[in-house]
């Protein structure tokens, strides 16, 4: 018998996708980051927009927050990113920079072939807020 | 346990209270609790009847005869097919000879759109055809006709079994005109008259759009086809099609007796109707509606899965998809399958039975849920004409949250509903429907359909109503988007 109480994607991406964490209640403070990423369109169905904080000295990422609409897999996978990176404190930008997609898709127990593709951008926007940073800087 | 319980008596009223209340949470008439489940996606597939179900009992293991056998098994299967396209030809207003028994409503349009048109090809080849040293009497006088294409007419927002089938046909040649739907999502039978050529062979629109549900003027439609006809018998397509509708005394080529044949002229264009979502609540007449083809399934009016039919008027010509032995007029061979047959049969007969009822008593609650999601959810919009719809269809986009989203989450507070959003289809794209009715993607991502039916009561939607607001709030709460409606 096939399991009827299994999801349509992973425990840990339901675990995500239902109580996502680390993401931003409404719109940030004055000076609360350092700088913002956003990827994604309203015609694809998926946006995701990324705030974080530097510190400066360790080149640590202080603070990360995201905010996300789209499928659950896009949810999950900005909540997982940004535990990932959180962990320990905060990784190093460069550290986080190398994160791949297949990395957070691995950290979330799988995803669905057809989801790989669109859904994981808290990467992507991850990168672009770095490079806005390195604009500022 | 036994400390606290001196008294054995004491223990056993307490285990019978566990019990009791146990029994009454996990029993499946107590609503309200997390293990029941409020379906309303109706429109993709409904609970298969009791009496439905009984109807098909004895064909399974009982009377398993092969309908097409001379001995007595077999003609107890015969006759359970024969009586049930006799019940369902009366339901239709139709005559027996004229349902053909498919496995579905895909089949069913399928076998209408491509079966007309590659019948149809048969005659307009010989127009296309280089006619070099052609000798016949009939290519010499088609040798000046301009070319012409065999011309479909249908809609931007069709079921996929007929826009695929649509597009099928364009690479095979044909031309296809996709008739826009208007903001509201009701055809206009004026832009069909407009589209019609003396080349149409077939117009195939829905009845009943099976996710926005709006109800479409089929009866209108097929006037504006009719008077079409009798103008282009003398008027336009005379031009074209004289030579054709001309008896053609002493002519012996192939082509000048294909051509002979007047029905080219008078019976094309045909006029096709899916009607898979309109048995339970709209007029199903063939007469009436004045349609040559409908199609119908099992699955869509509490009948069975895996059966459909194809009504197609007599005397229409169509080119089987399957070929095998001489079943449904050989135009779809293969066994047929008798118990789901007898099922559809009962279906039908239940939904024309309940259909003014049920119809009356699913309006209010459709109104009522949409009153109560555009009341009590900010920036929730309706997508399709608020009263030509089908009594049963509620279909709203929700902005700034997202339908795959939406969607699971209320699966886990107990209900099922679809969504038009990109991230449920494996082709990755949005609602075509909520795109045909001029609104934008993000509309089409958070669009939700719920789709009732018999089961459904106040309660229910009482329910999704307390839980669908918290729900929205939620996703918004981690939303970027912020659409201006």
């Amino acid at each position: 018998m096939a399991d009827v109480d299994k999801w349509v994607y992973s425990s840990v991406v339901k675990d995500h996708f239902m109580r996502p964490r680390g993401f931003l209640l409404g719109e940030p403070k004055e000076g609360e980051f350092d700088s913002y990423g956003e990827v994604g369109s309203l015609a694809c169905g998926d946006i995701i927009k990324v705030w974080i904080k530097v510190d400066k000295e360790t080149d640590k990422i202080k603070d990360f927050k995201w905010q996300t609409w789209g499928c659950a897999t896009a949810i999950a996978s900005a909540s997982a990113f940004a535990e990932m990176i959180m962990k320990n404190n905060g990784m190093k930008v460069e550290e986080a920079m190398n994160i791949k997609p297949k990395d957070i898709a691995d950290y979330l127990g799988g995803l669905p072939a057809r989801k790989f593709h669109c859904s994981i951008l808290a990467d992507k926007a991850f990168k672009k807020a770095v490079e806005n940073y390195g604009n500022k800087k | 346990m036994f400390c606290r319980y001196q008294k054995t008596d004491e223990l056993f009223k307490r285990l019978i209270t566990v019990f009791v209340v146990g029994m009454i949470k996990i029993h499946p008439s107590t609503r309200f609790k997390r293990s029941l489940r409020m379906y309303m996606d109706h429109a993709a597939a409904a609970p298969m009847d009791k009496r439905v179900k009984k109807a098909m009992e004895p064909y399974w293991t009982e009377n398993f005869g092969n309908p097409n056998a001379i001995y007595k098994e077999g003609l107890i299967a015969r006759n359970a097919v024969e009586t049930a396209r006799e019940d369902i030809a009366k339901i239709l207003g139709a005559r027996a000879k004229e349902i053909i028994f498919t496995n579905g409503g895909t089949e069913s349009d399928n076998l209408a759109i491509l079966g007309i048109a590659r019948e149809a090809k048969q005659n307009f080849s010989r127009f296309t055809l280089p006619r070099n040293g052609a000798g016949s009497d009939a290519s010499q006088n088609f040798a000046s006709l301009p070319l012409l294409v065999p011309h479909i007419i249908t809609t931007k927002f069709e079921h996929h079994a007929v826009l695929n089938s649509c597009k099928r046909l364009e690479k095979e040649g044909f031309e296809v005109t996709y008739l826009d739907v208007g903001k509201e999502g009701v055809i206009n039978p004026k832009d069909v008259a407009k589209a019609l050529r003396p080349e149409t062979i077939l117009v195939s629109i829905m009845y009943a759009n099976n996710e926005i549900g709006t109800v479409q003027p089929i009866r209108e439609i097929a006037k504006a086809i009719r008077d079409f006809k009798k103008k282009g018998v003398i008027g336009v397509a005379k031009q074209n099609f004289s030579r054709f509708t001309l008896p053609r005394n002493g002519a012996g080529s192939d082509a000048s007796q294909n051509f002979a044949s007047p029905r080219l002229s008078a019976a094309f264009p045909l006029f096709h109707t899916d009607a898979c979502q309109a048995p339970g609540y709209l007029d199903i007449n063939v007469e009436r509606l004045g349609v040559d083809l409908m199609t119908i399934n099992g699955s869509k009016i509490y009948g069975p899965k895996g059966i459909g039919l194809l009504y197609a008027k007599n005397g229409i010509k169509l080119e089987p998809l399957l070929y095998g032995g001489e079943q449904e007029r050989k135009l779809r061979p293969g066994t047929e399958n008798v118990p789901a047959i007898a099922g559809l049969a009962e279906a039908l007969k239940i939904a024309d039975q309940d259909r003014e009822k049920e119809s009356m008593r699913l309006v209010k609650l459709r109104d009522y849920f949409i009153n109560r999601l555009l009341g009590e959810i900010p920036k929730t919009v309706l997508n399709g004409h608020s009263a030509e719809r089908l009594p049963n269809n509620i279909n709203v986009s929700i902005l700034d949250a997202e339908g795959e989203s939406i969607v699971l989450y209320l699966d886990e507070a107990g209900v099922a509903c679809s969504t038009g959003s990109a991230c449920t289809s494996e082709s990755l794209e949005p609602s075509h429907v909520i795109l045909a009715i001029g609104k934008p993607h993000a509309y089409a991502h958070g669009a939700m359909r719920f789709s009732l039916g018999r089961s459904t009561t106040k309660k229910d939607i009482d329910y999704v109503m307390k839980v669908l607001p918290d729900i929205i709030k939620k996703l918004r709460m981690f939303s970027p988007v912020n659409i201006k409606i």
